[in-house]
């Protein structure tokens, strides 16, 4: 596994919605790269044909009956938020829609 | 009873104490408070105290008990919460500056039921931001010092929690284990701790940091009081898919085990030995020498794959971290700050310079490599594959315990480090847990108990495992090997940290008492 | 962006387009479920309500939440992968969709990906030429919906040019069922035509099943349209060596929420492409955004590199592993096809093909339905809810159920009409009467004071009356011109205030002027 550049960890940084200076890029490319080529020797450890585990217990079928419960009120809701109005979270401009 | 000798009851001597009229829950609530108030501005165990709150609850257990109600067995015993689990009425920040003073509309499963079991809670207790970390250096609120030697720290993420139960701050708290982070701070601050079995205890409520590493359990100063404190936490949440639906193991009755005859032990050849400090592997001779005096029959096995958990756990654990944290984002709650110089900033700006402003480095170096891992070309390289490094080492367990009933090895490799000794070097610090990481990889049970002190006066931790479901195993064997280790010491472990740190604080309790 | 300031592209004639390229679509149509709470928590799902009102710690995303599965929404979801004749995966996981959007409360979407629940379906098509067309469905598979976002300030509260958002969770977490189509080939001309035939038919199979209100308007269904356009193999080609040309880059139009939006956005993007082709140049990647008020659909964003949303299993959730008898169970509950249904009905009421068409035009089949079952006439009941009704509905842009009246008020009217109570002219003054809230049919006649008169006497009388009035016209009756009675009808009728039985009249007339 090829390690991990500056460049890398920059795009990384963007998708991940974290913004690095300069010196933080540096910085955290630099560890970043050592650990991604330590966590590389992973991909020698299992064979294909190896079932990958996402779950560390076999439970299926968890569900719960359609019944309505309690929400909370808007006030509970908007208790948190840094910015509201009208009952509702104030948010930023939104560049685009999805 | 004096204040301080109220603290240093076990939490099944309180609940007794209480039952008996011996004293009362404001009592002995009051008691832990003013030994907060006098010790926690060294030890920053605790990053919230609720005063009022826990002397409420303690007044309410006073006022029923006097009524001749039934109470459950922990009525009127405080606890500490880790600063993980939501609380209402106190504010919860997962050791973050990004969530400092949110106070969650609603409780956590398991604050519910400490809650229904008319636990006071203390206050919240310390932790690396959002779990990640070994040593609690990583709070957004100061590191918590490791009462044996203020220098050092008390393991991670739960250090706040076990600094708060060593240092008789609380007799009971809540950790969360992801990768050690309730066996490693017990270890290092010679305290106990257990890591249930996956979907043993709920996590409703509970901040994520790897959904499928995660479980929450208790700390203690004993197995005993360990297992009262799991009966409580234990059991079926249907607001947790990921809940089992089952009883919580008898856990408590397990616990007056005293002689292991018949019980199969295994050590584990691949976290036992090498690159651990000498004094740790000492103890850990003692130890096993100890269960076989008790009866028990050790053999050695061999769990391959054990190698190559670190790895998978770096990239598993920050995988699933990446997105838990990705609702971090300064527009429903948190912190929001907008980006330097820029005017009238988009969502996406304020979003990534309150995300910059409000985590430390620890969470942002995890973010950015679990993002990496799952991003499109990576992913079968490094998340694929990590789940399939799981399936091995579920595995390894699974033969184990062909073989034996137990697994045990020493909890870390060595003893409570400095202070700042690791904190420019992430991979040095990640290696602290290798010994507890195989068990949250495959979902089974862990518990660390103390097993005397290393060469350098600090202690040290045995971890055992047991197969899932199987916890009160590890409170049997835990509990029979406490005993003996209890009786050849000529008194509980934490004695021995009385002349450090320790020692000055309770005489001064004493001569306010 | 206003309407006006929108610059429409250049887009070739539709003609042309064809002569040209081979169009391929492909249909995306997002679900809401009407189940009673969300697919992972449970909040109630009402729409309109009070912003924020129906949220919880698990759709607001906040710290330490987890989701649990409504069963019901899996069980819907089942039931819309059967009746699309799709396979039902045995074991299959949510995944968590990884991007950063205001209006997703955990900045990942709980979705499904390369586990859909349903796949390898088709859903048959009929078009207006009669032919039939077979949509292939790659996959459906359950995922949740997001908050809604408010926009202020800027001119037109539009997303672009905002000054900040305001934002409703009441819709987070709502669950949605995600059809894909395969890419649909060999339409040709009737590309359009076939979106809009398919996104029809997709609402009337899921209006049948239960499992959603379908509402496009209200935005529980809604179209994503995919259009690419590859050049023709040339005069004469087979099929097969068209298929063969590799496919155009596609751009994706979002929210196409009506069927004559779907019809439009397709044939506008075909139009387009074909425009930017001909004339040499490239199509983009990306998102489009329609516009229903001038027609276009203008840029949205460039497909990049920032689509990368890192799947990954969603560790929160176990997996759903449907027992095969189980489906087997749901597959009895499907309803009949609703094109078979339509056949049906069709034969049984007696309508020609046009008069069919009309009344699935106006979404009267179940009304219709209900009504003969009320007993009215299969005639009366396509008269009220084609004519009308679906005239007034359509005016006021409701549903022809929501104009207060029901099934039994026509059945009712029928009824005084077929006993001979009220001539046609009447019952439509009684209707009015009905669509003004007056009450029922019954109620509004006799508070009208609507009656024929029964009494043959004052009908005679009046009968007399106007033959004498009008001598010339009688002598015409007398001469063998019978149309000329319709005058002297429109007479008495005016002389008996509208309240005769104009057959009775006429009878009377003839009986009068002619010799028996
Ligand atoms: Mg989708
Ligand atoms: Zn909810």
């Amino acid at each position: 596994m090829s390690g991990l550049s500056r460049d890398d960890v920059a795009h990384v940084a963007t998708l991940a919605r974290i913004h690095l200076n300069d010196d933080e890029l540096d910085t955290m490319a630099g560890q970043l790269d050592q650990i991604v080529e330590w966590v590389g020797q992973i991909s020698e450890v299992a064979a294909a044909d190896v079932p990958p585990m996402s779950h560390p217990l076999p439970l299926t079928n968890v569900t719960r009956p359609d019944e309505v419960r309690e929400c909370l009120s808007a006030e509970e809701a908007l208790s948190g938020a840094p910015a509201s109005e009208e009952d509702r979270f104030a948010v930023p401009r939104i560049l685009d829609e999805d | 009873m004096t204040k301080t000798e109220l603290c240093l009851l076990s939490a099944a001597q309180m609940a007794n104490g209480l039952v008996a009229g011996d004293f009362t829950s404001v009592e002995l609530t009051q008691a832990h408070l003013d030994r907060i108030a006098d010790l926690n501005p060294a030890l920053n165990a605790y990053l919230y105290v609720d005063d009022a709150g826990a002397l409420a609850t303690a007044r309410e257990v006073d006022e029923a008990r006097a009524a001749g109600q039934d109470l459950p067995r922990l009525a009127g015993v405080p606890v500490a919460v880790k600063d993980i689990a939501c609380t209402v009425g106190m504010p919860t920040t997962a050791g973050s500056k990004m969530l400092e003073g949110w106070m969650p509309p609603y409780d956590a499963t398991i604050v519910a039921k400490l809650k229904s079991a008319k636990m006071p809670i203390l206050g919240k207790t310390n932790m690396d931001e959002f779990a990640m970390g070994s040593s609690t250096e990583h709070s957004a609120f100061g590191p918590t010092r490791n009462p044996w030697d203020l220098d050092r720290i008390p393991g991670g993420s739960g250090g706040g929690s076990s600094a708060a139960v060593g240092a008789y701050l609380a007799p009971l708290a809540i950790g969360s284990d992801t990768g050690g982070s309730i066996r490693q701070p017990a270890a290092v601050t010679g305290t106990v701790g257990t890591k249930p079995t996956y979907g043993g205890v709920s996590r409703y409520g509970v901040i994520a940091l790897a959904s499928s590493l995660d479980q929450i359990g208790p700390c203690a100063r004993s197995v005993t009081d360990t297992a009262l404190l799991h009966e409580v936490l234990g059991g079926h949440d249907e607001m947790d898919s990921t809940s089992l639906d089952a009883p919580v193991p008898a856990v408590v009755e397990a616990s007056s085990t005293r002689d292991l005859t018949g019980m199969k032990i295994g050590v584990v050849k691949e976290i036992s030995g090498e690159g651990f400090q000498p004094g740790v592997l000492a103890r850990f001779e003692e130890a096993r020498a100890k269960l076989v005096e008790l009866g028990a029959e050790i053999v050695e096995v061999s769990c391959p794959h054990f190698t190559s958990a670190m790895a998978a756990y770096y990239l598993v654990l920050p995988s699933e971290a990446s997105s838990n944290l990705a609702r971090y984002d300064a527009m429903r709650y948190g912190l929001r700050v907008g980006p330097d110089g820029v005017e009238s900033p988009s969502a996406e700006q304020v979003m990534a310079a309150s995300r910059a402003a409000g985590f430390g480095d620890e969470v942002k170096r995890r973010i950015i490599l679990g993002t990496y891992a799952l991003s499109s070309g990576y992913y079968d390289a490094y998340y694929g594959q990590a789940q399939k490094v799981r399936t091995l080492i579920a595995c390894d367990f699974e033969a184990a315990f062909e073989q034996v009933d137990v697994l045990i090895s020493p909890t870390t490799p060595t003893t409570a480090f400095k202070l700042g000794e690791k904190l420019d070097d992430p991979l040095a610090m990640y290696l602290g847990d290798l010994a507890t990481i195989p068990a949250n990889l495959a979902g089974v049970p862990g518990m660390s108990i103390p097993v005397g002190v290393a060469e350098d006066n600090l202690p040290v931790g045995l971890q055992f495992l047991a197969p899932a479901t199987q916890d009160q195993r590890l409170y049997a064997v835990g509990a029979a090997l406490e005993a003996a280790l209890t009786e050849q010491w000529g008194g509980p472990m934490l004695d021995q940290a009385a002349h450090l740190c320790l020692a000055q604080p309770f005489d001064k309790q004493e001569a306010g008492a | 962006m206003s309407a006006q300031t929108h610059t429409a592209d250049s887009v070739l004639s539709i003609d042309d387009t064809l002569a040209k390229f081979d169009p391929v679509m492909g249909l995306e149509v997002h679900v809401e479920l009407n189940t009673n709470t969300k697919m992972f928590c449970g909040c109630a799902t009402e729409f309109g309500a009070d912003p924020n009102t129906q949220v919880c710690p698990i759709c607001l995303g906040l710290p330490g939440a987890l989701p649990v599965v409504n069963a019901m929404g899996v069980e819907s979801a089942i039931r819309i992968g059967l009746a699309l004749n799709c396979e039902i995966a045995s074991w299959c996981r949510f995944a968590r969709k990884n991007y950063f959007y205001p209006d997703m409360p955990k900045n990942f979407q709980t979705s499904q990906y390369d586990e859909p629940i349903a796949f390898e379906g088709y859903l048959d098509v009929d078009l207006d030429d009669g032919t039939t067309y077979r949509v292939e469905i790659e996959r459906a598979h359950m995922e949740e919906d997001t908050g809604k976002s408010l926009h202020v300030g800027g001119s037109t509260g539009r997303i672009q040019g905002a000054d900040y958002s305001l934002v409703d969770y009441n819709r987070a977490g709502i669950p949605l069922i995600e059809i894909v189509t395969k890419p649909l080939t060999g339409a040709g001309e009737r590309a359009p035509e076939i979106a809009r035939a398919y996104v029809s038919v997709l609402r009337d199979l899921l209006k049948a099943l239960g499992v959603s209100d379908v509402r496009m308007e209200q935005g529980s269904m809604r179209c994503d349209a995919n259009v690419s356009l590859r050049p023709k193999a040339g005069d004469g080609a087979t099929s097969a060596e068209q298929l063969a040309v590799p496919l155009g880059t596609r751009t994706e139009t979002k929210n196409v929420n009506s069927l004559r939006s779907v019809e439009r956005a397709v044939r506008y993007e075909m139009t387009r492409h074909a425009a930017v082709l001909d004339a040499g140049g490239s199509i983009t990647q990306e998102t489009r955004h329609w516009h229903e008020d001038t027609g276009v659909t203008t840029a949205g964003r460039p497909k990049s590199d920032a689509d990368d949303y890192r799947y990954f299993p969603e560790p929160d959730l176990v997996p759903a592993a449907p027992d095969a008898a189980w489906v087997e169970e749901l597959r009895a509950t499907l309803p009949e096809p609703p094109a078979e249904r339509r056949k049906r009905l069709q034969a049984d009421w007696g309508y020609s093909d046009l008069e069919m068409r009309d009344v699935i035009n106006a979404g009267a089949i179940e009304a219709i339905e209900e009504t003969i079952a009320a007993g009215a006439s299969a005639s009366a009941a396509r008269k009220w809810w084609g004519g009308e009704i679906a005239r007034r509905a359509n005016k006021a842009d409701v549903a022809i159920t929501e104009m207060g009246v029901t099934p039994a008020d026509i059945a009712e009217l029928d009824g005084l009409v077929r006993d001979g109570r009220l001539n046609d002219a009447m019952a439509r003054q009684v209707m009015e009467g009905v669509l003004n809230g007056e009450g029922s049919p019954t109620a509004v006649a006799d508070a009208r004071g609507l009656e024929l008169v029964q009494d043959d006497g004052a009908l005679e009388a009046a009968v007399d009356k106007v033959i004498a009035a009008n001598t010339d016209m009688a002598d015409k009756v007398r001469g063998g011109k019978v149309q000329a009675a319709g005058a002297l009808i429109g007479q008495v009728m005016k002389e008996m205030k509208g309240q005769a039985d104009a057959a009775k009249a006429r009878e009377l007339i003839l009986a009068r002027l002619l010799p028996s």
